[in-house]
């Protein structure tokens, strides 16, 4: 593998991860809780969706055959989609889209916080835009960590249980291959080594501060570096690439 | 060939509103940040307040309509995201603005740090003044926007995020 297949790979890894995480969110629009949580969940979903545009324009570009941001999005199948394992769990309860998002928040945070200084350019350009949102972003998953979590029973009986069904997805978040021995030689990708560290930090303070229990890590999963992913990913993809690819090439 | 200077294109496109605030302008606001000329292509730089912000498309739609007016239709729109927009980048006249159109004004320079520990900030009505306010959400009518309310008064309002 040469460095321009290693960085595109790295690109859909992080440019999959917000595009699907977003994709996720947006299916809240109109079912939110409360109208505020409905207007706080789809404006991160914006956010999401834009880092994701900016990160597969600039995959295509790295790629160099002529495909778009549009072409990586929407014409690819899941084997081919690099997005963590989490990112595509299910909405679930309001619980479970919590936990899934705060774990993820955690991650990003401490991810683009590094990136922020890797010596591609576009890469550091994009992580220091998205770092700003991403800090909101924590905030409002914090928060309802402890709302929910150091809230009534039935909320701490939710909470807990989505976090123990989610616990599995989280060893994908670190794992590394050849495509990061490469970039982190070159000073452009992350050591998540370094990320585990300060994820499971804060995530412990804030699991512990919520009254809630660290889950305990039976099961482990792995597999979105080498595209294998849950089956709820096909699903996702299926509604979310439907009109490109029932109608190539349609303009609006 | 440049037939208009930077500062006459400037000049022109400050005519155009922010689609989502229309008191103040794309030049106030930061989005627009460079015209560069290649001979008779003219590339207008600019950059997005938030990652996903959807009024993007209809500012570079609005930039176009406004360059044909004086006949440069040759336009390229760049997209640029270093230097990150922040609000640090709104005039205190554009503030101004913003508060007299019922929006309370990012208040301080960057982000601030404790945004992390879930601290809220105390924030003047834009209605009465009173500092007697908290905030419903972090997430408002817009991605830039955090929503709310006066508990004097009673209204609630929109607050201009620190980014």
């Amino acid at each position: 593998m040469n460095l321009q297949e290693a960085k595109f790979e790295y690109l859909l890894r992080l440019g999959d991860s917000s595009l699907i995480i977003g994709h996720r969110l947006s299916e809240w629009c109109g079912h939110g809780p409360i109208l505020e949580e409905d207007i706080a969940l789809i404006n991160i979903a914006l956010d999401f969706v834009g880092n994701a545009s900016a990160l597969l324009t600039y995959a295509a570009q790295v790629e160099g055959k002529g495909r778009t941001e549009d072409d990586l999005a929407y014409l690819r199948s899941e084997r081919e989609y690099r997005n963590l394992l989490l990112t595509e769990q299910p909405n679930g309860d309001y619980a479970v889209t919590i936990a899934r998002q705060f774990l993820y928040d955690v991650y990003t945070f401490f991810l683009y916080e590094e990136l922020k200084t890797s010596k591609d350019e576009t890469i550091a350009a994009i992580a220091v835009k998205s770092h700003k949102e991403i800090t909101y972003h924590l905030r409002h998953t914090t928060e309802w960590m402890y709302r929910l979590g150091d809230g009534t029973e039935e909320s701490h009986k939710r909470m807990q249980t989505a976090l123990n069904d989610l616990w599995m997805y989280t060893p994908d978040l670190f794992d590394m291959n050849e495509v990061d021995a490469i970039l982190i030689n070159e000073g452009i990708a992350v050591d998540l080594n370094k990320v585990k560290e300060a994820w499971e930090k804060r995530v412990r303070e804030v699991i512990s501060e919520a009254k809630l229990e660290i889950p305990a890590a039976n099961i482990k999963q792995k597999g979105s570096r080498e595209g294998r992913h849950s089956e709820h990913l096909g699903f996702l993809l299926a509604e979310m690439q439907y009109i490109p690819r029932s109608y190539p090439n349609a303009n609006w | 060939m440049a037939l208009h200077t930077k500062d006459q294109i400037f000049n022109l496109l400050s005519e155009i509103p922010d689609p989502e605030i229309p008191v103040i302008n794309i030049i106030e606001l930061g989005i627009l940040q460079d015209v560069k000329w290649d001979g008779s292509l003219c590339t207008i730089v600019i950059t997005p307040t938030y990652s996903g912000c959807p009024a993007m498309k209809v500012i570079e739609d609005d930039i176009k309509i406004k360059l044909k007016e004086i006949g440069i239709t040759n336009v390229k729109i760049e997209l640029v995201y270093s230097p990150a927009w922040t609000t640090d980048w709104i005039s205190d006249a554009a503030k101004e603005k913003l508060r007299a159109y019922g929006i309370a004004p990012p208040d301080h320079s960057s982000i601030d740090k404790g945004v992390l520990m879930g601290k809220s900030r105390e924030l003047k009505c834009p209605q009465c003044g009173s500092k007697n306010t908290e905030m419903i959400s972090q997430f408002g009518s817009t991605a830039c926007k955090a929503l709310y309310r006066c508990l004097d008064c009673k209204e609630p309002f929109d607050y201009f995020k620190c980014i």
